[in-house]
């Protein structure tokens, strides 16, 4: 009973933040009148659904809370699904094998078995999604946008997932990579397939420039400051207008050829409708494009991957767990933050001279601070540091709010309320557990709880 | 018999206005087991942060002798090279695990140089050639050698973080031993350790010792420390006030008054004493 009174008071007091903060947005409204004159009305009605709505669900959460214990939700969750026997092979698996685990983190280690089939079903899909007969060409189209970001998460997760290094300016690079690529193309007529390892590795240069500036800097400072140099690059950018053509940009950038095939609509000699007969089609690009970013995407996945059962992987996971103990390991801390800043530059790099080469046009309006924002938020959404949940996060960052298109203004809105839901029920990401990088037998899942988030 | 490995000269360190190591000059043997011992804020752990590089001493110098007849000073070097060129490893007082790495998986970054020396600058592992394979695969048996010793074999793939914390002590030890160090540094390795696992940290001790590795200690457990170290020297407000075996501190006029305090109101410290007595 005392319980359900702090509960009432609580969400009463919810509720009045919730006024508050409706009151402007919902509860005043202004009109045009025909006379050009703006009015203003109340919409006292909406506003009370508002409130009301917000009272409600905060009681049911309290409600939810008391009812099941606040660290036994996820717990909770598995056994009632358990019941229905969704999870419960994955489940058994799991607890036969991870003994010291909470029921939450068997629940994700569930996840993560089951991930052992999620991944390929995830890989085969793209490849076969552009080859299903008769889809539209917006949905490659779409594919490559999220491939494109899914690339980036995987690039940013090398720095903030494994190194534990908060970097806000990961945009930087992608621009370092698109405007290499536009300059090189239009004025030293450089293929695509020339550009890229440049793109790469001048990235990777800047990486390493801008990271020994921050080497003895940590978490907050760290942050603050990588978000300056993403923003120092994107002035730069707009400001020297010679090279950079300022705000109006770079145009004609050519679109990438297959070994010196075009995918010109004209159809004319040296184009690919051309060589193989067939009728020019937009789709022919948009496809390859998909292909090119999949390409690219799977690379870093690669490499990522290789890298984490080395000795350099592992001193980027240590340097997040510790930096004070890999220093008394003899682990040169200047040269693994700097391999990390350069490596994940360097995708990004890649990244951008693809973005360029797609778009065929790229303005600084495209490299801004929400994009960096975009990526982190992928990274932390899926896990920092685990492969599959930023592949999941970008999938639901980018494709979710492209699909929900037609709803409008109340996309921002589902959106909004669906990344509050995720942090709420799954704080550290999707997938927050991790693979241990060697084992003597059976690897064994590593709870959430275990695993450091990096300080610096 | 044994010639000298480690010889601090002189080392004063200071913080603004507090000089917490003042003017300690000492040696440690090669193959011996030295203990550092002092009452708190005797400046034991500013010692031993200046000879694993984590401060640079304000004065005075630090030499490391390997057995080849090579020199370094420890003072001169970058952090990170004490431990690969210096090959001095270190604990922490209070323990520094990777907690979300597993048990081997710390072993395995003790041995990063090595490792990654075979990996070609991480592009020939990358593509799966090179000898990087084989050296993982003598990695992992030395791991295995480090983890029978520290006896936790079977919590090889768990979390270090999930670990009790007296094999979250060994473990440490494990690691450190992981980089090949010719000198060990303790900073009180039995704490909160019950008298079974301090004796068996006693066993580990003077096994390391035997496989060729020299210890440095500081600790408070005077059953640790009178049982297996072969040279003591005490600290006290910075300053070294005894230098000498076990048998020779044990009598010293002065170590039991800087313990005991002289004649003061304060008996904080007696019961130490008291231990100090009766491990003789």
């Amino acid at each position: 009973m005392k319980h359900s009174i702090a509960n009432v008071k609580d969400a009463a007091a919810v509720a009045f933040v919730a006024l508050l903060l409706f009151g402007p947005f919902l509860g005043l409204q202004l009109n045009d009148s025909n006379s050009g004159n703006l009015t203003l009305s109340t919409r006292p009605a909406l506003l009370a659904i508002a409130v009301g709505l917000t009272f409600v669900a905060r009681l049911l959460a309290l409600f939810w809370q008391d009812q099941f214990g606040k660290q036994e939700r996820s717990a909770r969750f598995v056994n009632l699904a358990g019941k229905y026997g969704v999870f419960t092979a994955p489940l058994i698996l799991a607890s036969s094998k991870v003994p010291f685990l909470t029921p939450a983190a068997k629940f994700m280690a569930a996840l993560m078995t089951s991930g052992r089939f999620i991944a390929p079903l995830l890989l085969i899909c793209a490849v076969g999604m552009p080859l299903i007969p008769g889809i539209d060409n917006s949905y490659v189209d779409l594919g490559v946008l999220i491939m494109t970001y899914v690339m980036l998460g995987w690039g940013l997760n090398i720095v903030v997932g494994l190194a534990g290094l908060l970097d806000l300016g990961y945009v930087a690079f992608y621009a370092v990579g698109a405007y290499s690529f536009a300059l090189l193309s239009t004025n030293y007529g450089l293929t695509f397939w020339e550009c890229l390892p440049i793109c790469g590795i001048l990235a990777a240069a800047w990486g390493i420039f801008l990271g020994f500036p921050v080497l003895r800097l940590r978490g907050d400072y760290l942050a603050i400051v990588t978000l300056a140099f993403g923003e120092i690059i994107r002035l730069v950018i707009t400001n020297w207008t010679s090279l950079t053509g300022g705000p109006n940009g770079l145009y004609d950038i050519p679109h990438p050829t297959l070994f010196g095939l075009s995918f010109s609509m004209m159809g004319g000699p040296g184009t690919f409708s051309n060589f193989f007969h067939i009728d020019p089609d937009p789709s022919q690009r948009t496809d390859y494009l998909y292909y090119i970013i999949l390409f690219l995407a799977l690379l870093t996945n690669w490499v990522t991957l290789r890298l984490r059962r080395q000795p350099l992987g592992r001193a980027w996971e240590a340097l997040r767990e510790d930096e004070i103990a890999c220093r008394s390991l003899g682990i040169n801390l200047r040269n693994t933050k700097l391999t990390a800043f350069a490596i994940g530059a360097m995708f990004g790099g890649f990244a951008g001279c693809f973005f360029a080469t797609r778009e065929s046009f790229i303005s600084p309006d495209s490299f801004t601070f929400i994009e960096s924002a975009t990526v982190l938020a992928i990274v932390v959404l899926g896990g920092a540091g685990s492969q599959l949940g930023v592949c999941l996060a970008a999938i639901v960052m980018i494709g979710v709010p492209a699909l929900l298109q037609e709803l409008q203004i109340y996309r921002m809105l589902i959106f909004g309320i669906a990344l509050v839901t995720i942090m709420v029920v799954r704080p550290r990401g999707f997938i927050s557990t991790r693979k241990p990088s060697v084992s003597l037998g059976n690897a064994k899942i590593i709870g959430a709880e275990m695993v450091s988030e990096g300080r610096g | 018999m044994s010639d000298t490995l480690l010889t601090v000269s002189n080392l004063t360190m200071r913080f603004g206005g507090l000089t917490a190591v003042n003017a300690v000059g000492f040696t440690a043997k090669r193959g011996d087991i030295t203990a550092v011992i002092g009452p708190n804020g005797a400046g034991k752990t500013t010692l031993f942060n200046c000879i694993t590089g984590f401060y640079k001493p304000t004065e005075g110098s630090i030499e490391i002798s390997h057995a080849d007849g090579k020199k370094l000073m420890l003072d001169k070097l970058p952090g990170h090279s004490i431990a690969r060129k210096g090959k001095v490893a270190r604990t922490f007082q209070n323990i520094r695990l990777f907690g979300g790495m597993t048990v081997l998986e710390n072993l395995m970054v003790a041995q990063h140089n090595e490792l990654q020396a075979a990996t070609g600058f991480g592009v020939l592992a990358i593509l799966g050639i090179g000898r990087y394979r084989a050296a993982e695969k003598a990695g992992i048996e030395r791991a295995k050698y480090w983890l029978a010793a520290t006896n936790l074999m079977e919590r090889a793939d768990d979390p270090a973080g999930s670990l009790p914390y007296g094999a979250q002590r060994r473990l440490e030890i494990a690691r450190a031993m992981c980089t090949g160090p010719v000198l060990l540094c303790l900073d009180e390795p039995a704490a909160g350790l019950n008298p079974r696992e301090s004796a068996a940290l006693n066993d580990l001790l003077l096994k390391i010792r035997a496989d060729g590795c020299s210890l440095l200690l500081i600790e408070h457990d005077m059953g640790v420390v009178m049982k297996i170290s072969d040279h003591i020297i005490v600290l006290d407000h910075g300053k070294k006030i005894a230098d000498g075996t076990p048998e020779f501190i044990r009598n010293d006029a002065t170590v039991i008054s800087a313990y005991l305090g002289e004649g003061d109101d304060d008996d904080a410290d007696a019961p130490i004493a008291a231990t100090l007595e009766d491990a003789s």
